[in-house]
C-alpha cells in the first residue's frame, strides 16, 4: 500500500494508468497487453515472414528465369530439394509457390498489416488508453505466433510443406497420395490456419469493439480518420468471412482424416476406385472463395486507409471527398461478399450465373475508381512533401490503377476463359492486391515509425528503397501481362519443354533479374528500420505536421498513451491548409472557438456547443472508464 | 486549454452497451457465419444431386424440448438475480446446467440411433455426414456454454453476482439463448431440407 501512495505523490497529474506497468522483461516485451507493443510484435513477425516469402519467390523465379542453370549452391539450404543434376525438385517448386502465396496473403498482408496498424493506430487515433480487451489482444498475437511456428515447421519436414496452391483445392489437398505435400505438410497447413483464424477473430472482435465503444469525447464517426474507418471495415469483413474458411477447412479435415466425402467423388488412383462417393470439389471452391474474395479487401482496405491519411497529410490538403471515401469503402466491403464466383468462371458454372457475377464484379470498379479519383484530386494542387511514406502511398495509387484496369478485363466471364490461371492473373493480383498492399504497409511503417520508436528513419535510404522497389515491381509484373496473354499457365515448373512457350524466355529472364533486385532493395529498408530503432535521430513531437490524435502523445508513450487526460476532439482530421489559419494544419484537439480566423459560418455556429454547459454536460460525461 | 470545453453534439458513450457484451455479440456473429456457411454448403450440395435421404432421429425432438426448457430456467435465474434471490439463482443455474448435460447426452443417443439406422458419419453420402457435422459442431459449442454457466455458478457462490453485478450473468444468459436458438434453427433447417 505504501508504495502505491508514494507513486501517486510522485506522478502528480497522471492518471491511474501510469503506475501499474513497471512489469518485468516478460510482461513488458513478450506477454504484453499494451497495444503498441503488440503492434510492434506483429510488425517484426510480419517483416520476418515477408523476407521469407520474398526469398521463396526468388528461388522459384531462378527456376523460371534460368531453367538450364545449376542451383547447386543452394544445397546447403535446400538439401535434397535440389535434384542430383543441380535442379530444383519439381514438387518442391509447387511447395514454394504454395508457401509464397500463403505466407504473403495471410502472414504478411493480413496479420502483418492489419495486426500492426489496427493495433497501433486504433487506440491512438480514436483517443483510447488501450484496446477494449488487452488480454484478448495479447492472445491474438500469440495465436498468430503459434500459427507461424506451425507453418514455419512445415517447411522443414521430410515430405515438404503443403504444395497444392494457397487455395488448397481438393481433391489435390484432400488425398495424401496426390503429392508429397498433401501429407503431413497439408495437415500442418490446416492446423496453422485454424490457429490463424482464431487469432484474426480475437483481433477483429477487439478492433470493432474498441472503435465503437472507446472513442474519446467528440470523436464521432464523422470525425474518425479514414485509417480507422478502413481498419474497422476490415475487421468487420474478417469477422464475417474467416469463419467460412474455418467451415471449409473443417470439412476438408473430415475428408482427409475421417473418411467423409464432402469434396470427393469418383476418384480413381492407379485404376483403383476410392470409396468416397457423392461429394463435390466445387463445393470447396464456393466455401473457400466466400472467404477468399473478401480476403482480398481485408488485405487492401487497411493499405487504402493508410494511403488516405498519408496523402492528405503530405499534400497538405484535406482529403478530397471524405464521405465518398467512407461510402466507397462500405460499398467495396459489401460487394466483396457477392463476387466470389468470379474465381470460378471455368468450373462449369451456369453461364447466366456467370453473367450475374460478372456484373457484380464490374460494379466494384465504381467505388474503386471513386477512391482513385479522390487520391488524385487530393494530390492536385497540393503542397506535396515527398517523404518516403508519401512516395509509397503514391506508388500504391499507381499500382491500384494499373492492376485495377486488368481486373475489369478479368471480371468478364467470357474473357476469363482465355485468361484464367495464366500469368495475366498473376500480374493482375500482384499489382492490385500484393504490391499495392505492400506499398501501403511500407507507407505506414515510414509514416508512423517516429511514433512507434520515437526516432526518425533515414529519408534518403527511404527514397532509394522506394525507387528500386517501385521500378522493380513494375519490371517484375508488367511483362507478366504479355506472358499471360500469350497463354502461359501459372504454377508450371518449366516452359522449355513446350515449343510454343520458347518465345518468352528472355522476358522471363528479365522478370527474374528484376525480382532479385527488388528483393535486394528490401535489405536497404531492413537496415534503415533496425538501425533507426536504436540510432535514428530523435523524432520531434509531430514530425509530419499531422492533425490526428496520436501526435499529441509524448515521444515515448507509456502504457495508457496520454500522461494526463485523454484529449477531446472538436473537428475532423483533415484541416490542412485551411484558408485564414495561421499554420497549414489544425489538430483535431483545437476547438473552433480558438480559430475564429479560419472558421466557416457553419463552424462558428458550433462554437456555441463547445463552450459552457460545463455543469450539465461535464458531469454527465465524466470519464466512463 | 481545451479541457473544460465540451462538444454537446457528439457522444461520450457512443453505444449504450457494455464492451464485453458487445464483444460477445461479435463472437456470436462469427459462430453464425460458421453455421450459415455449413448450411448453405448443405443446400448447394443437395442441389447437386447424389443425395441419400433418410429419417432424422426421433431423439432430436426431445433434445430440442430440453434445450428450450433450459432457456426458460436460465431466464428465470436472471430474474431472480435481479431481485438478489441468490439461493434461487443457484438452484436455477444448476437446473439449467443439468438440462444442458442432458441435451449433450441426448444428442449422443441421437447419433447412436442414426448409427443403428445405418447412417454413419464417415464412409457414406455427404447428406449423412452433414447431420453429424452440424449437430456435432453445435454439441461442441454447447460445451462452452455449460462451462460458462459453471463459471457463473462458482461466482454466484462467491457472491460476485447479484443485482448490482449482472454483466456476466446476462452474458451467459445471452449466450445460452443463442446456443438454444442455434439448435432450433439447425433442427428446423434439417426437417425442411433433409428430403
Amino acid at each position: 500500500m505504501a508504495t502505491e501512495e508514494i507513486n501517486v505523490v510522485e506522478e502528480v497529474g497522471h492518471e491511474e494508468h501510469d503506475h501499474d506497468h513497471h512489469g518485468n522483461f516478460w510482461t513488458t516485451y513478450v506477454f504484453s497487453t499494451d497495444h503498441k507493443t503488440i503492434a510492434k510484435q506483429f510488425l517484426i513477425t510480419g517483416i520476418f515472414w515477408a523476407l521469407l516469402g520474398g526469398i521463396l519467390s526468388v528461388i522459384f523465379r531462378l527456376q523460371l528465369g534460368f531453367p538450364e542453370s545449376s542451383i547447386e549452391w543452394l544445397r546447403p539450404f535446400l538439401g535434397d530439394w535440389i535434384t542430383g543434376d543441380g535442379k530444383l525438385d519439381p514438387e518442391f517448386y509447387l511447395a514454394l509457390v504454395t508457401m509464397h502465396g500463403t505466407i504473403m496473403v495471410f502472414f504478411v498482408l493480413t496479420a502483418g498489416l492489419s495486426g500492426t496498424f489496427s493495433n497501433f493506430l486504433i487506440p491512438l487515433q480514436i483517443g483510447a488508453r488501450d484496446m477494449a480487451s488487452g488480454f484478448m489482444n495479447m492472445l491474438s498475437y500469440w495465436f498468430f505466433f503459434a500459427s507461424s511456428v506451425v507453418m514455419f515447421t512445415s517447411l522443414f519436414i521430410e515430405t515438404g510443406p503443403a504444395s497444392g496452391g494457397w487455395v488448397i483445392y481438393p481433391p489435390l489437398s484432400a488425398l495424401p497420395q496426390a503429392v508429397n505435400g498433401s501429407g503431413l505438410g497439408m495437415t500442418l497447413w490446416l492446423v496453422s490456419m485454424a490457429l490463424f483464424i482464431v487469432s484474426t477473430l480475437l483481433g477483429g472482435i477487439n478492433y470493432i469493439t474498441t472503435v465503437i465503444n472507446m472513442r474519446t469525447k467528440g470523436m464521432s464517426f464523422s470525425k474518425l480518420p479514414l485509417t480507422i474507418w478502413a481498419f474497422f471495415l476490415t475487421a468487420v469483413i474478417g469477422l464475417l468471412s474467416f469463419p467460412v474458411l474455418f467451415s471449409a477447412a473443417l470439412l476438408l479435415i473430415f475428408d482427409r482424416h475421417f473418411g467423409t466425402s464432402f469434396f470427393l467423388s469418383d476418384i480413381y488412383i492407379n485404376g483403383e476406385a476410392l470409396p468416397n462417393q457423392g461429394g463435390s470439389p466445387i463445393l470447396f471452391q464456393h466455401l473457400f472463395w466466400f472467404l477468399g474474395h473478401p480476403e482480398v479487401y481485408i488485405v487492401l482496405l487497411p493499405a487504402l486507409g493508410i494511403t488516405s491519411e498519408v496523402i492528405s497529410t503530405n499534400a497538405r490538403k484535406p482529403i478530397f471527398g471524405y464521405y465518398a471515401m467512407i461510402g466507397s469503402m462500405l460499398a467495396i466491403g459489401f460487394l466483396s461478399f457477392i463476387v466470389w464466383a468470379h474465381h470460378m468462371f471455368v468450373t462449369g458454372m451456369n453461364p447466366f450465373l456467370g453473367s450475374v457475377f460478372t456484373i457484380l464484379t464490374l460494379i466494384i470498379a465504381v467505388p474503386s475508381a471513386i477512391k482513385v479519383f479522390n487520391y488524385i484530386t487530393t494530390l492536385w494542387g497540393g503542397n506535396i512533401r515527398f517523404t518516403p511514406g508519401m512516395m509509397f502511398s503514391i506508388g500504391l495509387v499507381s499500382f491500384f490503377i494499373s492492376g485495377g484496369l486488368t481486373g475489369i478485363a478479368l471480371g468478364n466471364s467470357a474473357v476469363d476463359i482465355q485468361l484464367h490461371d495464366t500469368y495475366f492473373v498473376v500480374a493482375h493480383f500482384h499489382l492490385v492486391m500484393g504490391s499495392a498492399s505492400f506499398f501501403g504497409l511500407m507507407a505506414g511503417v515510414y509514416h508512423w515509425f517516429p511514433k512507434m520508436f520515437g526516432r526518425m528513419m533515414s529519408n534518403k535510404l527511404g527514397s532509394i528503397h522506394f525507387w528500386l522497389t517501385f521500378a522493380g515491381v513494375y519490371l517484375v509484373f508488367f511483362p507478366m501481362h504479355y506472358i499471360g496473354v500469350a497463354g502461359f499457365p501459372r504454377r508450371y515448373y518449366s516452359f522449355t519443354n513446350f515449343d510454343t512457350f520458347n518465345d518468352f524466355t528472355d522476358l522471363n529472364v528479365l522478370v527474374s533479374i528484376a525480382a532479385i533486385v527488388t528483393l535486394a532493395a528490401q535489405f536497404i529498408f531492413l537496415f534503415n528500420f533496425f538501425y533507426s530503432i536504436f540510432r535514428g535521430k530523435l523524432a520531434p513531437a509531430n514530425p509530419w505536421g499531422s492533425t490526428t490524435l496520436e501526435w499529441t502523445t509524448p515521444r515515448f508513450p507509456k502504457h495508457g498513451n496520454w500522461p494526463g487526460e485523454i484529449p477531446a476532439v472538436y473537428r475532423w482530421p483533415y484541416d490542412y491548409s485551411k484558408p485564414g489559419a495561421d499554420e497549414d494544419f489544425i489538430p483535431q484537439t483545437v476547438p473552433y472557438s480558438e480559430t475564429p480566423e479560419s472558421n466557416t459560418p457553419a463552424e462558428n455556429e458550433k462554437i456555441k456547443l463547445e463552450t459552457n454547459g460545463d455543469e450539465i454536460v461535464v458531469k454527465q460525461n465524466g470519464d466512463s472508464h | 486549454m481545451r479541457v473544460d470545453m465540451k462538444l454537446v453534439e457528439s457522444p461520450d458513450r457512443p453505444l449504450a452497451m457494455h464492451p464485453k457484451k458487445f464483444a460477445l455479440w461479435l463472437f456470436m456473429i462469427s459462430i453464425v457465419m460458421i453455421f450459415a456457411s455449413l448450411t448453405s454448403a448443405y443446400l448447394v450440395k443437395r442441389g447437386d444431386g447424389n443425395w441419400r435421404v433418410f429419417d432424422l432421429p426421433q431423439m432430436f425432438y426431445y433434445t430440442s424440448a430440453v434445450i428450450l426448457v433450459s432457456s426458460i430456467t436460465m431466464q428465470m435465474a436472471v430474474r431472480a438475480a435481479r431481485r438478489d434471490q441468490l439461493k434461487t439463482v443457484i438452484s436455477l443455474l444448476w437446473f439449467t446446467l443439468i438440462m444442458g448435460l442432458l441435451f449433450l447426452g441426448g444428442q449422443f443417443m441421437a447419433w447412436g440411433d442414426m448409427i443403428s439406422n445405418n447412417v454413419y458419419f464417415t464412409g457414406g453420402n455427404p447428406s449423412e455426414s452433414f447431420i453429424y457435422v452440424l449437430s456435432g459442431l453445435h454439441w461442441v459449442h454447447l460445451i462452452s456454454g455449460i462451462i460458462f454457466i459453471g463459471i457463473i455458478l462458482y461466482n454466484t457462490h462467491k457472491f460476485r453476482i447479484h443485482s448490482k453485478a449482472m454483466v456476466r450473468l446476462e452474458m451467459a444468459n445471452t449466450y445460452w439463448h443463442f446456443l438454444g436458438a442455434l439448435w432450433i434453427y439447425l433442427f428446423v433447417f434439417l426437417i425442411f431440407n433433409h428430403q
